[in-house]
């Protein structure tokens, strides 16, 4: 064979890998006796997440020839996978999602809608909990997806900061907590610990504390970002390190859960508003004799308009990918994984909290700290705003926050005039992205 | 094969049915056929993905649309409008980002070239170590991008960063690194760090073509050190020194990776540079149409910064001629 014959074929060659590539049709990854699985990370980490999913995947295969492969995938790369998949029509048959973003994705087209008859095959509407079918898509359509693993919001504290302060219960307004905090801040330790760097994690108070305020950053689908009581309730948050100075400014640099669990553990912080997370504690070395949890504080006097709200309903969704070849199977393993059974076991490893009523019953859930999170998820959390929009909400305001917080650590002031400007801003680029 | 390359050419001509020689126009052929495999992986991975990108930023490609593209709708050049609106909140932060992008090159390329071109004449001449100190200096370019950078961030952490240990600045009063005005000087240090050891091994190949005697001619002439730098090294390095700053302002202007390890997806508002000002437009708030008509537009400014520097330094080095 001569050079250009050579050339000419690794050419030819080249070109019809190309087309091959670009040729595939957009399918799901698994074959019909076989499914893939995306899930989200919510073990210590990835590697744990396997120990502790493969065991029960087995399980599954075991009970309908249905074989299961397992990817976990971190919290910074998921969304990121999933827009891929949903580009390029090629992704998992069945996956995790976190339930802020079911509507978004909903919106998308890619994920399969539990109609009644769909909810039908995976035990039906009425075993989940309430509030936790609330946060699966946009009201009157179709959930995007199934609650998995239930979150909340709580206040954890270092009961032996608060012993030796003098202090013998957990604050119970947002008032008391300032005072709280106020004592246990002194040379080397904080009252309070936040993620003042975590743009979600900021959007999340936002929320909440703007519930409280009465605000809607929604009218409908319209963004109504810019509100008094929004900009007020941004404002009471920011105030924790501006003005009350029971924050550390230097939690502007935190960008994950990771420190603020470890100030806690360490006594460099006695207080910290998070999702159940005693598993992480335990994992950074907390004496767990000495964590404590309480609701998070309610204003002392709701403004007018505000609810009583102190944690939105946070959690995990399963979802279907549409475009599955294995769409009873993929059914399948959603009656499965929601299963009481699996819910109870799945729910205690992680210490998060069934989504299906009947797992209650499990002694592992009747612990005092459990039953904290759980009046919260069912009787003061409202899901975050369930619209198209709602990631792109969450990274707007969170963003605008975390920049104001480093306003504040810089030693700048920022008022509520400064506070709606900054809203107003997400507001347009919200709207010129829809 | 090997008894058909053993042939003389004249023997393959027979061997291939007596027919007139095509030496010629084979050999006219040959460096084309051997760059096609070239020319059309450079087409598959960079020119259709920037002609998608053209394509995207006349489409209102929105979350709607992502499952299936070619159903969201025409814009025209909406998007344009949009991100070139100076009075709106999206088109004033693209402005706002462009002009730190360019503070951010100029300081950057400016102190790695000067870094670069400092030490590799100052370790022109012979000395004991000298192999040593070279690998020394290439160390920050051989280290994997992520681990270098994200030790920065430990480092530049205000409580438990080193840079404020070693100052010995810790308290309410210690500064911070990585947000405020400081970040922008964070990001510069960072991406000189990574950047300058490049700069020091071209100009140090650049070197190694000055011929000696060219000193010891200028040295007779009673020319000092800075002067034998500016009229003997300075001038021979020219084209290496075009080239060097030309890949050095293109790789810096454009850089995602060190802003984003430092600072994560959204940088403060003293050091956004437009990638990561790009990439949250796009990946963040799932606009595509938007981010790719700002894409284009970096595309456009930077090929008119190339066209035109390429334009003066090859008139510069005919005036030369």
């Amino acid at each position: 064979m001569g050079i250009a014959t050579m050339a000419s074929a690794a050419a030819l060659t080249l070109v019809a890998l190309t087309a091959v590539a670009c040729g595939d049709g957009g399918t799901s990854a698994g074959g019909p006796k076989e499914l893939l699985y995306w899930a989200s990370n919510q073990g210590t980490s990835l590697d744990h997440d396997r120990k502790v999913l493969e065991p029960e995947l087995a399980k599954f295969t075991r009970k309908t020839g249905i074989k299961v492969k397992l990817e976990v995938i971190g919290w910074p790369d998921l969304l990121n996978r999933i827009l891929a998949a949903t580009t390029s029509g090629r992704g998992p048959d069945v996956l995790n999602i976190g339930n802020t973003w079911s509507a978004s994705l909903q919106a998308t087209g890619a994920l399969l809608p539990f109609d009644d008859a769909t909810l039908a095959k995976v035990g039906g509407r009425d075993r989940f909990l309430g509030p936790c079918l609330a946060a699966t898509g946009a009201q009157g359509k179709p959930p995007a997806a199934v609650p998995i693993y239930g979150q909340a919001y709580g206040l954890y504290y270092n009961k032996k900061l608060f012993r030796e302060a003098g202090i013998d219960r957990p604050p119970a307004t947002w008032n008391e907590l300032i005072e709280t905090g106020k004592k246990l801040t002194k040379p080397g330790q904080w009252g309070l610990t936040l993620q003042a760097g975590q743009v979600t994690e900021n959007a999340h108070h936002a929320a909440i504390l703007g519930a409280q305020h009465g605000a809607r950053f929604f009218d409908g689908e319209k963004p109504t970002l810019a509100s008094d009581p929004a900009a007020d309730a941004i404002k009471q948050y920011l105030d924790l390190m501006q003005v009350h100075k029971i924050v550390n400014p230097s939690n502007v640099e935190y960008t994950d859960t990771a420190k603020s669990l470890k100030d806690l553990a360490d006594g460099k912080a006695a207080m910290f508003m998070n999702q159940a997370s005693a598993g992480s504690f335990e994992a950074v070395g907390m004496k767990m004799d000495d964590l404590g949890v309480a609701p998070i504080p309610l204003p002392d006097q709701p403004p007018p308009g505000g609810r009583r709200v102190n944690s939105f309903v946070a959690g995990i969704n399963l979802a279907v990918f549409k475009n599955t070849r294995n769409l009873d199977g993929a059914l399948e393993f959603v009656k499965f994984m929601t299963s009481t059974e699996e819910q109870a076991l799945l729910n205690k490893t992680y210490g998060s909290l069934p989504t299906v009523k009947d797992a209650y019953t499990d002694p592992a859930f009747q612990t005092e700290q459990v039953k904290v999170f759980q009046g919260v998820l069912s009787g003061t959390a409202e899901p975050m705003p369930q619209v198209p929009q709602e990631s792109q909400f969450e990274t707007l305001v969170g963003t605008a926050m975390k920049s104001m917080f480093a306003d504040v650590a810089s030693g700048r002031t920022v008022d509520a005039a400064q506070i709606k400007a900054r809203l107003a801003q997400a507001d347009q680029q919200l709207a010129a992205g829809s | 094969m090997t008894a058909l390359l053993d042939q003389t050419p004249a023997a393959r001509t027979a061997a291939a049915g007596g027919r007139p020689p095509r030496g010629r126009g084979r050999r006219i052929a040959l460096p084309y056929l051997l760059l096609l495999p070239a020319v059309l992986l450079e087409l598959l991975v960079h020119l259709v993905p920037m002609l998608v990108g053209l394509v995207m930023s006349f489409r209102k490609l929105t979350q709607f649309y992502i499952r299936n593209w070619s159903a969201a709708p025409h814009a025209g050049l909406d998007n344009y409008r949009v991100v070139l609106d100076f009075d709106s909140a999206v088109g004033r932060s693209l402005l706002h980002s462009f002009w730190v992008t360019i503070a951010f090159t100029a300081a950057s390329v400016g102190t790695a070239w000067l870094f670069g071109t400092a030490a590799a004449v100052l370790m022109q001449r012979h000395f004991r170590g000298r192999g040593l100190l070279r690998a020394f200096f290439l160390v920050p370019y051989a280290l994997p991008m992520y681990a270098a950078v994200i030790t920065w961030a430990f480092m530049l952490q205000r409580d438990t960063g080193m840079v404020n240990a070693l100052l010995g600045r810790d308290g309410p009063d210690a500064p911070f690194w990585l947000i405020g005005g400081n970040s922008f000087w964070s990001l510069v240090v960072v991406s000189v760090w990574r950047t300058w050891p490049f700069a020091f091994l071209i100009i140090m190949a650049g070197l190694q073509n000055v011929p000696r005697d060219l000193y010891e001619a200028a040295a007779l002439d009673g020319a000092g050190w800075w002067r034998q730098f500016r009229e003997v090294t300075q001038p021979l390095l020219r084209p290496v020194n075009q080239v060097l700053l030309l890949v050095l302002f293109l790789w810096t202007f454009n850089d995602f990776n060190t802003p984003y390890v430092l600072f994560g997806e959204s940088a403060p508002r003293e050091a956004s540079l437009i990638s990561i000002h790009i990439y949250q437009s796009s990946f963040v708030t799932w606009n595509f149409g938007l981010g790719s008509a700002m894409s284009v537009l970096l595309l456009l400014f930077l090929l008119l910064v190339t066209a035109g520097y390429l334009a003066v330094t090859s008139r510069r080095r005919h005036a030369h001629a």
